[in-house]
């Protein structure tokens, strides 16, 4: 009875301990449904541009004519890229006619992955890596500073619509943590870069932002100038002679 | 299912033997509850504990068949071994070892998707239980269901869907019939360790049919699987990911398939139930009739559930010759129908127009005063679609012995044959759909003529790639099809071998043509199917060994009304027509009815044909009375009455029993049995219950056509799916259902 007593007590300082309301944490742009709205919905006519047409062809074309639907990711990318960074419900109605299936398929595969934003994103999508080795060197700082600087919400877009902040997992740069990638959609599908910066603190990011607001490009990669790629900070400290030779290589010493 | 009644049962049973406790219904300890003895009691059916023979049943009457003796491998189940073919999986192996094995996602007519978890199982040498569903068993596996390992997995799994599930089972309409309730009395703990909050999720209009409660959901994807595999609309889908997952449509749409009441069905829980039947009535409370539908000529096997004098739902039954598991949203949703508009008093028409309910003495006096006053052959009857095959046989028997031939069905034609019984059956019978090759479906829309043909058709089409090809108006099929043409002028070129379809029923090994009957109508009915008997026989369809000859009926009547001869002496007796005599009778055209002729109605709703009538004979629906249907394969069934008759309702048979003895003719039948002895010595097939009689002759002694064709396209023969008789026009629910999913 005790225990049970205390049991509950202790959920409950747990509860009250709990750092934000929000228990639920989605790392997609938009719900998961669709609300018709003046610029998402699927009367507008979408088409892949001509130049996109033969980049579809050449996607097409990696896989069996009677597999078509394997295409449908590399397609929503493109169509994407092509949407200036978001997928409207009428491009992915598009990209089902492509490759010939049920539009709810490709709905499907367009809200599983995170990477699809299904509303509007800024000209540049900073995705700030939410993942823990970032974490702990700092990711949340990263993120509000970025939100602080740019005065939006998580997923909102910029007034003049050319920054969004969003939050992605793990890019696999946990040895330069904390880290934002940056999807730059001002120049359409042929233009499309997606860069890394990478060793970021709460005011080069601010400095990285107010570089591609002036249009510059800012150095991709480690933003620690003591640092090369991933090196460590100010050389190499370890592994700096040449490694001997094992002694068991050597047949005739054995 | 399964596991879930013989829970009940056990719990059931159990509280039968303590009833002198019944004061204080003892609470069940929970380590008894939770040892692996009992769950498996619980599971399976009680059997001796001893290790000779396999002292199980098949789950669920679950057949084997063994195509090919080589194939055979043995897998032991609990240590008991048992044969089974190859490419089974372990879940079928332990249902044919008789073992229940707990299941959300696995259905035994879906793909296997096998993301809920819960069938998991040991087996011997492998170091992790392994999802039965979708494993297949290898010769030699040693498969253990009741160990501690399986259960504590089992356990566990149901612990993560409990997680997210909302504790609402005393408003949910799933209560008492919902796996995940029964499966947690087995596997499910009386308290949670999750502490966190419970995911909501928002529910999706699927029409006015299906009510969604999403956030009850354990995203088992049945109803996605249904979708997409059995019904053939690809409008469900599996969205978002993780703990954010839910189903839904993306875009705002509703389910328009004539088969989506079954997701009601397949939801283990009370995510899809049925949005007419919400908050109506407890599963426990209903008492259940297995009877048989006539809204279609499909004649689907349904458990109609009732509460007192009201019919509160309708279920299909498995029948695998039939409706498999399915039945169409007309047969499920019809019922409230039954309710309204009902005639339930006889009434006559007075001078000033208007009916006024009178005795049953009263009124039959006066039919039999008038039917005694007019000439034989001015007297005409007509069956609706919905008669029973007894009702027909005395309607004609009665008007026989009045001295007039003139009865026939509704919707079999002013001048309908039936001499040669495989021009009016399905004579490959629907199971036997599934042999087929290729389709030649003339003047019919399977779609919305008989919904449960059209989903085996698309079955066949899905498993086999069977060709479809298509003539008549422009529509929407749920597979894909050839369409051919819009008239006869394509079926006579197909008969003439112009037409480049031939080939493809030439290299068919089993081709099938499905003449609508709608055609019936048609003035020049013989010449086409003159036509498409000359396709069967170029084509080889009809052989020793596959009939592949087959006419699609309309209604459920008239397979019946056909085998009890009820064919019109003359085609335009309508016309000259002083005494009408309708029963149920609501398609036919009253507009030639003379002015002066006196007519009968004699139905169970105030439908078309009650605006011209002159008496009105109320009688029972097919819920409230005993009556033999013929399905549009030749297959004989009877319907159960589940409730009582409406007002001062009474039997057709009855009534025209009773009018015979008042117009002084006596009918020599007082009870059914005796009518249905009656009904041997004309057509002894609908005494044979759920057996099919076959159409004994083929073409070969049809005689040359002279008719000449008429090259006007063919028509639709359904309008409006959902309202195609007196029940469903009368229904609420299907008014709703034409309103908002036929305008898309």
């Amino acid at each position: 009875m005790l225990s049970r007593l205390a049991s509950q007590r202790l959920i409950e300082v747990r509860q009250a301990f709990r750092l934000s309301a929000q228990v639920y944490r989605s790392f997609s742009t938009a719900l998961n449904y669709h609300i018709d709205g003046p610029d998402n919905n699927p009367d507008l006519p979408w088409e892949f541009s001509e130049a996109n047409k033969a980049k579809v062809k050449g996607i097409l074309s990696h896989y069996p004519s009677n597999y078509k639907q394997s295409g449908v990711i590399p397609l929503l990318d493109l169509a994407q890229q092509q949407h200036g960074g978001w997928l409207p419900v009428s491009a992915m109605n598009a990209v089902a006619k492509v490759v010939g299936v049920a539009p709810i398929r490709v709905y499907e595969v367009a809200t599983f992955y995170s990477m699809f934003n299904r509303s509007k994103v800024g000209k540049y999508h900073l995705l700030v890596c939410g993942t823990t080795p970032c974490m702990i060197c700092g990711s949340r700082e990263i993120e509000g500073a970025l939100l602080k600087h740019l005065g939006v919400e998580r997923n909102e877009v910029t007034k003049d619509g050319l920054f969004s902040v969003g939050e992605m997992e793990c890019m696999g740069s946990c040895v330069n943590a904390p880290m934002i990638a940056v999807a730059d959609y001002t120049n359409g599908s042929e233009g499309y870069t997606y860069n890394y910066y990478e060793d970021v603190t709460t005011q080069r990011v601010v400095e990285i932002v107010e570089m591609l607001r002036r249009g510059e490009k800012p150095p991709v990669g480690t933003q620690n100038p003591k640092r090369i790629m991933s090196g460590p900070e100010g050389g190499n400290t370890t592994l700096l002679s040449d490694p001997k030779p094992p002694a068991c290589r050597d047949l005739d010493a054995c | 299912m399964g596991l879930g009644l013989l829970t009940s049962r056990t719990l059931k049973s159990s509280r039968i033997l303590h009833s002198q406790y019944s004061r204080f219904r003892p609470i069940v300890t929970k380590p008894k509850l939770q040892s692996p003895d009992a769950s498996s009691a619980a599971a399976a059916a009680p059997q001796p504990e001893t290790t000779p023979s396999p002292p199980k049943k098949p789950v669920g009457g679950a057949r084997i068949h063994f195509t090919n003796p080589d194939d055979v491998i043995e897998v032991f189940v609990d240590g008991f071994p048992v044969k089974i073919p190859k490419g089974m999986t372990v879940l079928q192996a332990c249902e044919i070892a008789g073992v229940d094995i707990p299941r959300f996602c696995y259905h035994s007519r879906l793909s296997i998707a096998g993301n809920c978890r819960m069938c998991l199982v040991e087996v011997e040498k492998s170091p992790k239980p392994v999802a039965s569903c979708a494993m297949p068993a290898l010769p030699g596996m040693k498969i253990k269901t009741d160990t501690p390992l399986a259960k504590k997995a089992r356990e566990g799994v149901m612990e993560f869907l409990l997680m997210n599930h909302p504790l609402d089972c005393p408003i949910c309409d799933q209560g008492g019939e919902c796996d995940l309730q029964d499966q947690s009395m087995a596997f499910g703990s009386d308290r949670g360790r999750f502490t966190e909050m419970k995911r909501s999720v928002v529910d999706k209009n699927l029409g006015p049919l299906v009510k969604t409660v999403m956030t009850r959901c354990i995203q088992c994807t049945r109803c996605v699987r249904f979708a997409t595999e059995v019904a053939g609309v690809q409008d469900l889908g599996m969205l978002g990911r993780g703990s954010g997952e839910e189903i839904g449509t993306y875009v705002e749409k509703l389910m328009t398939s004539e088969l989506s009441g079954n997701v009601i069905d397949i939801c283990p829980v009370g995510a899809l139930t049925s949005k007419p039947f919400a908050f109506k009535a407890r599963n426990w409370e209903l008492k259940g009739t297995e009877t048989i539908d006539v809204t279609d000529a499909v004649g689907s096997n349904i458990r109609i559930d009732s509460r007192g004098p009201e019919v509160m739902r309708i279920l299909p039954r498995l029948n695998e010759d039939i409706n498999e598991e399915w039945i169409s949203d007309k047969t499920r949703f019809c019922y409230d129908g039954l309710k309204r508009q009902r005639l339930n008093d006889p009434m006559i028409r007075g001078a000033d127009g208007r009916f006024k309910a009178v005795s049953w003495r009263d009124a039959l006096a006066v039919v039999a005063e008038v039917a005694l006053h007019v000439k034989p052959e001015e007297i005409v009857g007509i069956a609706g679609q919905l008669s029973d095959a007894e009702s027909m046989m005395a309607l004609k028997d009665l008007l026989n012995r009045m001295g007039s031939n003139n009865v026939w069905c509704e919707g079999t034609g002013t001048n309908p044959s039936a001499d040669l019984r495989y021009r009016y059956l399905m004579n490959s019978s629907i199971a036997g759909l599934e042999k087929a090759d290729v389709f030649l479906l003339v003047g019919t829309q399977p779609r919305y003529e008989a919904a449960m043909i059209n989903a085996r058709i698309r079955k066949t089409v899905r498993a086999s790639n069977a060709k479809v090809g298509y003539i008549g108006p422009p529509a929407d099929f749920n597979y894909d099809y050839q369409h051919l043409g819009v008239g006869p002028k394509t079926l006579l070129e197909i008969a003439e071998g112009r037409h480049s379809f031939c080939s493809a029923i030439l290299n068919a090994k089993n081709p099938a043509i499905i003449v609508g009957s709608g055609l019936f109508e048609r003035e020049d009915k013989d010449a086409i199917f003159y036509a498409a008997e000359t396709i069967a026989k170029n084509g080889n369809v009809i052989r020793p060994d596959w009939n592949g000859f087959n006419v699609l009926l309309l209604s459920a009547a008239q397979a019946a009304a056909l085998d009890l001869g009820l064919v019109p002496e003359s085609s335009s007796s309508i016309e000259s027509a002083k005494f009408l005599y309708i029963m149920g009778a609501d398609d036919v055209n009253l507009d030639k009815v003379p002015a002066d002729a006196f007519v009968v109605y004699q139905g169970h709703h105030g439908d078309r044909s009650v605006y011209r009538a002159n008496v009105i004979l109320p009688s029972a629906a097919y819920s409230e009375k005993e009556g033999t249907y013929e399905n549009t394969e030749g297959r004989t069934q009877q319907t159960l009455p589940a409730v009582p008759t409406v007002g001062d309702a009474r039997d057709d048979w009855k009534i025209i029993r009773a009018l015979s003895e008042v117009s002084r003719i006596c009918l020599p039948y007082d009870t059914l049995l005796s009518l249905r002895s009656r009904m041997r010595t004309v057509a002894p097939n609908l005494l044979h219950v759920d057996e099919i009689e076959p159409a004994t002759f083929g073409p070969s002694l049809s005689i040359d056509c002279t008719q000449e064709i008429n090259l006007t396209p063919f028509k639709a023969a359904v309008e409006n799916f959902y309202m195609t008789n007196s029940v469903t026009r009368a229904s609420k629910i299907m008014a709703q259902c034409s309103a908002m999913l036929l305008k898309e």
